[in-house]
């Protein structure tokens, strides 16, 4: 048998038809794993949303067909346009601050001292811990009146009052956000560092007898061949924040007021709060469009690259 | 070197603790909190001078059944994911062909899906099943977000390999399988040792599904635990941190025991 692409095992030129079969059957439960926790549910999540699927269907088993009702009461309800705004402003406030602190913490990691990599490994710390655990700490530490951030605020007389992080309609999406941040900087230090680690010392040593060293040689030599790994930071940190549940949930359940209400946590509300599936599995169809869409960005970006490389 | 040089490196090193301090600082909080029962009531010591265990007698009662369903979910879900993750990584690192980057772009877009989108239709289909409040249902359900992940980190490790070494086990006569169990896997052990680890920890610190497939409270993992005092109006946070702490206590471990598998990890899944 001639295969006219590069075989990489001698055991594909053999008659043996029966490796092929083997590697076939190593795939395939992975495969039907995928197709039943992916592929299946996301399918079940289109049939759902144009049926009216609540609490007495479970009893019943009759979800009747409602065409594009779901929709229309999702997209008619007054709390939708707060939802979609909420996901934009936690999604950009989040990515803004997470990037911003990760990319000056891998810079500078990047320089040569003592205990560097001990540092870096304990960083890691808040991205390991289970989040609900961390939205539990950010609960009490945000506590208005016995809460340690406010304590130290008040002790340096940077506020006059205690604040109510999380009880006030329009301070909570900006705790949250914090917290987000606290929560993605280890994920973009840790990429940013590896980025920054690839540049090739020569350049900077090339730079250095020009004059260009610092903030010149971060602008004319980081900066440009960091680029590619700054847009993928960047897009998986979209796809990660729109994720984002068990934070907001722990934190203020998507109040007070449902001004911390995301897609992500209005769909749980819909569906587990309510019962009403149909309409939590359209919300849920809204989100994994905005998903995709930047998970097609990322496979377009890092496809590019590695064609170009 | 010099000693303005040494001087530098040492403030560098000053500020980088400052730094990490700072990053973990609510974790610090976090402990020294849950010492000091009556945490709730006026402010706490920011140290605890006079640490009372005496909470965390009372949460491992209280939780001991909760960390153990946790510690049981997260073995359960290592112990899929392994069985499932490992032969396809090997198949997919030596597989030649199209089918592969469909494959792998596949499992690459799957991490990216939220799961509570998954979690809405999955409800259905478990009440369908029975596997709704059941320990094997929670179990293949952190499976689904470990498997993705752990194939692309063996996988990434599998294709340095030397196809010799494989041509040479079947000379001697080695079928595939063989092959797997007596080369691939003894070789692949540090990355496999990673995508246990982290397998480990998504499934301990899962929450969506443990608040969207139980509804009886029979099965309560960890992260169940610290929501229902969340849920509730709480006047004593020793209680809940200490428990917090609890939860936290395997991600720590690790990362002091197995700190070059968490790095390889933590850019495994999602940089290829």
């Amino acid at each position: 048998m001639q295969h006219p692409r590069r075989t990489r095992l001698a055991w594909w030129r053999g008659p043996s038809a029966g490796n092929r079969l083997a590697f076939t059957a190593f795939l395939a439960p992975a495969v039907v794993y995928v197709l039943a926790y992916f592929a299946y549910p996301a399918i079940q999540n289109v049939i759902m949303s144009f049926q009216d699927y609540s609490a007495t269907t479970f009893f019943t088993g009759e979800a009747p067909w409602v065409g594009l009702q779901n929709y229309r009461d999702v997209f008619g309800s007054p709390i939708f346009g707060t939802t979609v705004l909420n996901t934009l402003l936690f999604t950009a406030g989040s990515i803004v601050g997470q990037f911003v602190i990760g990319l000056l913490l891998a810079i500078f990691f990047s320089r040569r001292f003592p205990l560097n990599s001990v540092l870096r490994a304990l960083l890691l710390l808040p991205w390991l811990i289970p989040l609900i655990s961390s939205s539990s700490i950010w609960r009490w530490m945000l506590d208005p009146e016995s809460g340690v951030i406010n304590y130290v605020l008040l002790q340096l007389h940077m506020i006059s009052t205690p604040i109510p992080w999380l009880t006030s309609p329009s301070l909570a999406l900006l705790a949250v956000v914090i917290v987000n941040v606290w929560l993605g900087i280890p994920f973009n230090v840790t990429i940013l560092y590896g980025g920054i680690k690839e540049v090739p010392s020569e350049l900077y040593e090339a730079a250095a007898l020009d004059g260009a060293t610092g903030v010149r040689a971060f602008r004319y030599i980081t900066w440009p061949l960091l680029r590619p790994v700054v847009t993928i930071v960047l897009v998986l940190g979209v796809i990660y924040t729109l994720k984002v549940f068990d934070i907001i949930i722990g934190l203020t359940g998507g109040g007070p007021a449902n001004s911390t209400q995301t897609l992500a946590t209005n769909s749980y509300q819909l569906s587990f709060g309510q019962f009403l599936f149909g309409q939590g599995a359209a919300v849920s169809n809204i989100l994994i469009v905005f998903s995709m869409l930047f998970a097609a960005l990322y496979l377009f970006r890092t496809r590019r690259q590695a064609d170009a490389a | 070197m010099s000693g303005n040089r040494l001087s530098g490196r040492l403030l560098s090193t000053a500020f980088g603790v400052i730094v990490v301090a700072a990053m973990l600082f609510p974790l610090y909080w976090m402990v020294n909190q849950s010492l000091q029962p009556g945490t709730g009531s006026g402010n706490n010591a920011l140290f605890p001078v006079h640490p009372d265990f005496s909470v965390y007698a009372q949460v491992i009662g209280e939780q001991g059944s909760s960390l153990l369903t946790s510690l049981a979910i997260a073995f359960g879900c290592v112990i899929v994911t392994l069985v499932v993750a490992i032969p396809a990584a090997f198949s997919l690192a030596k597989f030649p062909g199209r089918a592969v980057t469909i494959v792998l772009t596949i499992l690459l877009v799957s991490q990216m899906v939220p799961s509570i989108v998954i979690a809405n239709a999955l409800y259905k289909t478990y009440v369908d099943v029975g596997l709704l409040n059941s320990l094997p249902g929670l179990i293949l359900a952190d499976a689904s977000a470990a498997i993705p992940f752990s194939i692309l980190v063996m996988r990434a490790f599998m294709l340095s390999i030397p196809d010799g070494l494989l041509d040479a086990a079947r000379v001697d006569g080695a079928g595939p399988i063989r092959t797997l169990v007596s080369i691939v896997i003894p070789i692949s052990r540090n990355s496999i040792i990673t995508s246990a680890l982290f397998s480990f920890l998504f499934a301990w610190s899962d929450f969506v599904f443990a608040l969207t497939l139980t509804t009886s409270g029979k099965i309560r993992p960890v992260t169940l635990s610290i929501y229902d005092y969340l849920s509730s109006t709480i006047q004593d946070w020793a209680p809940v941190l200490a428990t917090s702490v609890l939860s936290a206590l395997p991600a720590v471990v690790l990362l002091v025991v197995a700190q070059r598998y968490v790095a390889a990890g933590a850019l495994g899944g999602a940089i290829k």
